[in-house]
């Protein structure tokens, strides 16, 4: 079975929208491929008549920092997030959660674009954008617009972008002195190389005081989950056990854990959390301090 | 975009783009650059990976059309001017390369990450090759190549030689380091395997199996498929010239399931097609129209063997019951101070060898037919093909190639028969490659078993009654079920002498996958519930599990289970011995058994564990097991040694190169090596068994003995000397003061009428089979092995820190391959313990993709020490014995062995699950505080 009939390279976004809109079949956007090439490979997805390779897209390739944001371009590979010096200085749970993703060859293809497309409630790149509170530039025929990363899902698999419209980049926060973030996971040595859970953390420090805090797990729902009511609690409260336990509560009180059955119940999930979340906050806390 | 303009290996290529097309098959077909080898065609492996822009990626994946304007470099292009690169150099002289199927994506990886970091750490070699998978598993010995090629790359020096351990023995040959005869053509890319084979005219082979586990045949339409443009056959259970079924011991496995007909599991085949390309045949078998009518499911082997199940076979499910008897159990169990039982369940494992299976039927005009295929067993090849052909064996000739990786799953057939079948109608070469999916669904795995072990033993530690009662899972067919399963009986009271042993094995057909041959032969199952049971009574007893196992192990002079009198090398106490040494060396404790939490990180729990464990060498049970080898002498004074016994990476080769050398006083490096071919080399018998050093390397030593006796009487009238006073040194023979080149030899040896070869045909001294006493076996190898684990108390997380390994090998004889051989074994071992699970649901498999099937990588490899004892057996060349089954063997009961120690909870059940481990050790330990 041919795969696929087209195979377009454009050079920028009006050129890869024009593509995808004037394409005679069915047409689709192919960043890194890493997951899109094994779906038409392995038949979960029919063969489509034109790729419209998006890696070579003159807008999405930058990493820089516009104004006081960080952009990192939607066709960056995993590798060049890793070992970009901005998105170090900026946004060190993204480099822990790239770092993890696939092995080295598949991490130098890998788009952060794809990751979030891709829409899994556990990815553990778009859990990082989470907690960072990354906005997506997504562009179609009608011009550009920015979204909210949690407004990027609709499902697992699921993402709300429209037909023939792309991502072009994700916009960061620059980090300040008090602020940090950190990423964590654990993984299971048999079966498929997916997170059993992940968690991302930003914060900002006032003193003893966590000033403001974001958390995102995954797979803490049917998307990417933000623990917006533990946030709260955590907020404006002196860093203790006694803060740590009471967000914790809330955290786990509002969290959807499911049984995947050969990788994990929803109770052992439910568990790791607990050691997640500890580990993760403090990993971040002690950052701030750096 | 009409063309593709890329540079390869630093020549610049313009190539017609093609739809569809990934860099590797553009790479493959059409460029003929077949060094990039295809493993999985799912991201998984990095066998396939090439450099493209200076990055390593995986090409199986990578558009070829993406590659336009891009620079790509493949194994090929590694060496320069004729120099092999500082890589390739290491891994040969290191041996790294054993199959050598992944070693060009373990060299272009490593290549990238020379050129980033020219002095890289362990941990940055680590991270580069973590997903570039090595199934031979030699991890330890490819890190340790590749610093010696940055060191050398640095300094200009050459490659500095590996420390490894030698024989005692002093030989010429035998003991030392000797590169392998394919090393170098593995690490150019030069190697062809069976898939790097073209022929004119070549078909490509499918085949529609019924995805069902059980149910009958009912309706077969397969007209569809033979409209379809460029189907050149469709073949069905009625197109089989001779007989239907094919089977290592018995036939009972359908080539073609035909109408009416029962299939058994998920990977039966209706029907097969050939066509002029593989995308048409696999077109075609997605228009074959199937029908069944669907039956109950068995599941498992204890429910097989309920009376309300149907029959898979006509025999029944109940493939054989294995009895092992030693005394009175009554008066074993009388005599204990403590009696123990628990029950123990292991899982159906992978062999994952990075080659999927490919054969290729080649129709000659003379009327025979060439088989092209990386088999374990060639002439059981040629009798099955002969027999679904319904031909006579000699028309058949199978022609083995070089393969990647058997590990005891490529001894079945797999497409041999069907591409025959398709060539035979169709007049033309027929290649059916396999790829992972069907790997993975089709051929024989290692039994899923439940074994019941109870013990009784004395205050003191003294066994006096071992009793088991094992299930084996053989699936569909019977394979090798019956010979494992019995292997697995046998062993199931451990390498200890006890005085009463009673095992019942029961080995059931079910609908799962076949079961089969698997590195280990059963006694990777039966050794880890027996080496639990120890530990748990060495804690019961409150005695050193070490000391239990040292007071009860076999030596000289023991009496096995099965009535065996142990006359010679039984060298388990001094593995045991040298294993406790290096744990104490090593851990810095005399109490390596208790947990020790890490400090600064207490929720990380530190222990060893120990096992030990002993695997028969060859096939035994009565069963005659011989080797035949031819030695011949050339003109350019290079011998060939010939033998159908497979070469699948484990280094029989150059096991065989090295003995002839020794015996002819040669440098091996004039020894050539032929193995594979049932026209041209002389039946070797089975890869199994861990036979082939012992017989095949005792067949070549005395083919090698009589070429010389023969050349030397050559000498002798010629020179008109006595024999003795003939002597060959350094590839020459000495008479009365002259050096004569074996050039000479030869060509005295022509000119006399004397033919400048020898065969011999080797014949293992006569087993007994079960159940008559005496020598069941002609050896047994011995191992000890301790591992020190590190449980995560808040995550139930295990990872494998150390691992030790003594081996009594007999006779060191290739000490490159016996590293290579104890590395990957105690991977497997490590694999086996902690990520491989083949999952199997109602007789569907979960485990399709080679993303759900874990195999170890490079990343959780833990320092490995090998130890090699030598205790030669009074039998095998230079008193060697089998080594390829029994390093794997402990490592399992070992790493949880060593969980239990450190948190407690007591693992009866493969693989771990970290889950469970949690959950237990909060109720051994209570909840830890989050």
């Amino acid at each position: 079975m041919t795969l696929w009939q087209e195979y377009l390279q454009p050079k920028t976004v009006t050129e890869a929208i024009t593509a995808l809109a004037n394409a005679p079949g069915t047409a689709l956007p192919l960043a890194g491929g890493t997951d899109l090439i094994l779906d038409l490979d392995q038949g979960r997805h029919p063969p489509i008549h034109t790729i419209v390779d998006i890696s070579c897209v003159r807008e999405m390739l930058p990493i820089e920092i516009r104004g006081d944001e960080l952009f990192i371009g939607a066709s960056v590979s995993h590798t060049h997030i890793i070992d970009s010096k901005p998105v170090a200085e900026n946004a060190q749970a993204l480099i822990e959660a790239c770092e993890l993703i696939g092995g080295p060859q598949v991490r130098n293809i890998a788009t952060l674009g794809g990751n979030v497309a891709h829409a899994l409630p556990a990815a553990d790149g778009t859990i990082a954008l989470m907690a960072l509170d990354a906005e997506v530039e997504v562009a179609s025929s009608k011009g550009n617009r920015r979204v909210p990363i949690s407004e990027m899902f609709l499902g697992p698999g699921r993402s709300a972008l429209a037909k023939n419209e792309l991502l072009v980049g994700f916009y960061i926060p620059l980090k300040h002195k008090n602020q940090a973030s950190a990423f964590k996971r654990v993984m299971r040595p048999q079966g498929v190389a997916l997170p059993i859970i992940n968690m991302a953390v930003w914060l900002t420090r006032a003193e003893d005081r966590i000033a403001d805090i974001r958390i995102a797990v995954g797979p803490g729902g049917p998307k990417p989950w933000r623990a917006l009511e533990g946030e709260s609690d955590l907020r404006g409260k002196i860093m203790n056990d006694e803060t740590m336990a009471s967000g914790l509560e809330i955290v786990m009180r509002d969290i959807q854990f499911r049984t995947s059955p050969h990788r994990a119940s929803s109770e052992y999930r439910r568990q790791l959390a607990k050691t997640l979340f500890k580990d993760t906050v403090e990993t971040a806390w002690k950052r701030t301090s750096i | 975009m009409n063309e593709i303009t890329l540079t390869i290996n630093g020549k610049k290529q313009i190539i017609p783009a093609k739809a569809g097309e990934m860099l590797a098959s553009l790479l493959r077909e059409r460029l003929n650059l077949t060094g990039t080898k295809i493993g999985c065609e799912e991201a998984e492996c990095g066998t396939c990976t090439v450099l493209v822009d200076g990055e390593p990626v995986l090409s199986c994946v990578y558009p070829a059309a993406r590659a336009n304007g891009r620079e790509i470099v493949t194994v090929e292009g590694l060496a320069q001017n004729g120099r092999l690169h500082a890589l390739q150099e290491a891994f040969i002289q290191y041996g790294a390369v054993q199959c050598g199927f992944c070693i060009p994506g373990q060299l272009i990886t490593a290549y990238a990450l020379l050129k980033q970091h020219p002095n890289p750490s362990r941990a940055e070699i680590r991270h580069a090759l973590k997903d570039t998978l090595c199934r031979c598993a030699g991890y330890p010995t490819i890190e340790n190549s590749i610093l010696a090629a940055a060191r050398s790359l640095r300094t200009g020096e050459p490659i500095e030689p590996p420390k490894i351990q030698l024989s005692a023995e002093k030989y010429q040959v035998i003991g030392r380091v000797v590169m392998r005869p394919d090393a170098e053509e593995k690490v150019t890319g030069q190697a062809k395997y069976s898939d790097d084979l073209k022929f004119d005219g070549m078909l490509y082979a499918a085949v529609k199996r019924c995805g069902i586990p059980h149910g009958f045949l009912r309706r077969l339409d397969i007209s569809k498929a033979q409209a379809l443009v460029g189907v050149e056959a469709v073949l069905t259970a009625a197109d089989i010239p001779g007989e239907h079924n094919h089977g290592l011991v018995i036939y009972d496995w359908p080539a073609i399931v035909g109408i009416d007909e029962r299939v058994r599991y998920v990977g039966d085949a209706v029907a097969i097609v050939a066509a002029r390309s593989q995308e048409i045949a696999e077109e075609a078998v997605g228009l074959i129209e199937a029908e069944y009518e669907l039956q109950a499911v068995i599941t498992s082997a204890v429910q097989a063997r309920q009376a309300d199940v149907p029959d898979l076979h006509k025999s029944g499910n109940l493939l054989k019951h294995i009895k092992v008897r030693k005394g009175n159990m009554e008066q074993g169990f009388a005599d204990a101070d403590v009696v123990m039982e628990h029950v123990f369940q292991t899982a159906i494992t992978e062999h994952a060898f990075l080659e999927p299976e490919c054969s290729i039927a080649v129709p000659l005009e003379n009327g025979r037919m060439e088989i092209y295929v990386g088999s374990q067993i060639p002439y059981q090849d040629r009798e099955q093909v002969a027999r679904i052909l319904g031909w006579p064996e000699d028309r058949v000739r199978i022609v083995g190639q070089l393969m990647g990786g058997g590990f005891g799953g490529k001894e079945d057939i797999a497409g041999q028969v069907h591409a025959a079948l398709l060539s035979n109608v169709t007049h033309r070469p027929v290649k059916l490659l396999f790829d992972r999916h069907e790997s993975l669904l089709v051929h024989p795995k290692r039994h899923a078993t439940q074994i019941r072990v109870k013990v009784g033993a004395k205050k003191n530690g003294c066994l006096t009654a071992v009793e088991t009662e094992l299930y084996g899972d053989t699936g569909a067919y019977a394979s090798l079920g019956e010979k494992v399963m019995t292997r697995a009986t046998t062993h199931s009271a451990g390498p200890y002498e006890v005085p009463h042993v009673r095992a019942d094995c029961y080995a059931m057909y079910t609908n799962n996958p076949p079961a089969g041959a698997f590195r280990g032969f059963g006694v990777t199952q039966s050794a880890f519930a027996v080496e639990s049971m120890m530990d748990m009574l060495a804690e019961k007893l409150r005695m050193d599990r070490v000391e239990l196992r040292r007071i009860n192990a076999l030596h000289v002079g023991s009496v096995t289970n099965t009535g065996q009198v142990l006359r010679d090398s039984v060298g388990l106490t001094e593995c045991i011995d040298k294993v406790e040494a290096e744990m104490f060396r090593l851990s810095g404790t005399d109490e390596p058994f208790g947990p020790r939490p890490v400090a600064d990180a207490p929720h990380l729990i530190r222990s060893w564990g120990y096992a030990v464990a002993y695997k028969n060498t060859g096939l035994g049970g009565g069963a005659p097991d011989k080797s035949g080898v031819e030695v011949e002498l050339y003109k350019d004074g290079c011998v060939e040694v010939r033998t159908s016994a497979a070469e699948l990476g484990q280094g029989l080769v150059t096991v065989l190169r090295m003995i002839v050398a020794e015996e002819l006083s040669m440098p091996p490096e004039k020894v050539r090596v032929l193995v594979m071919d049932t026209d041209l080399t002389p039946d070797g018998g089975p890869t199994t068994a861990s036979r082939q050093t012992y017989v095949t390397g005792n067949a070549a030593r005395m083919a090698a003995k009589t070429l010389r006796a023969g050349m030397t009487s050559a000498l002798a009238e010629k020179y008109d000397q006595p024999p003795e006073k003939i002597r060959y040194i350094e590839g020459l023979a000495q008479v009365d003061g002259h050096s004569v080149p074996l050039s000479d030899v030869y060509v005295e040896m022509k000119s006399n009428g004397q033919e400048p070869r020898a065969l011999y045909e080797y014949w293992a001294p006569e087993t007994k089979p079960l159940g008559e006493g005496g020598d069941m076996h002609v050896a047994f190898s011995y191992a000890a092995q301790a591992a020190e684990v590190e449980v995560n108390t808040n995550t139930g997380e295990v990872r494998v820190l150390n691992v030790i390994a003594a081996t009594d090998v007999g006779r060191i004889i290739n000490p490159l391959g016996l590293e290579g051989q104890v590395e990957g074994g105690v991977m497997m071992g490590l694999g086996n313990a902690l990520t491989e699970n083949f999952i199997v649901e109602d007789g569907h498999v979960v485990t399709d993709r080679l993303a759900r099937y874990r195999m170890p990588g490079i990343a959780i490899t833990p320092n490995i020490i090998p130890i090699m004892v030598e205790h030669p057996a009074k039998d095998g060349p230079y008193g060697a014995k089998g080594v390829g089954e029994i390093v794997s063997i402990p490592t399992t009961p070992a790493i949880t062995n060593a969980i239990y120690n450190a948190v407690g909870v007591r693992v009866d059940s493969l693989p771990v699950d970290q889950e469970q481990i949690l959950w237990g050790l909060q109720k051994a330990i209570g909840p830890q505080p989050a």
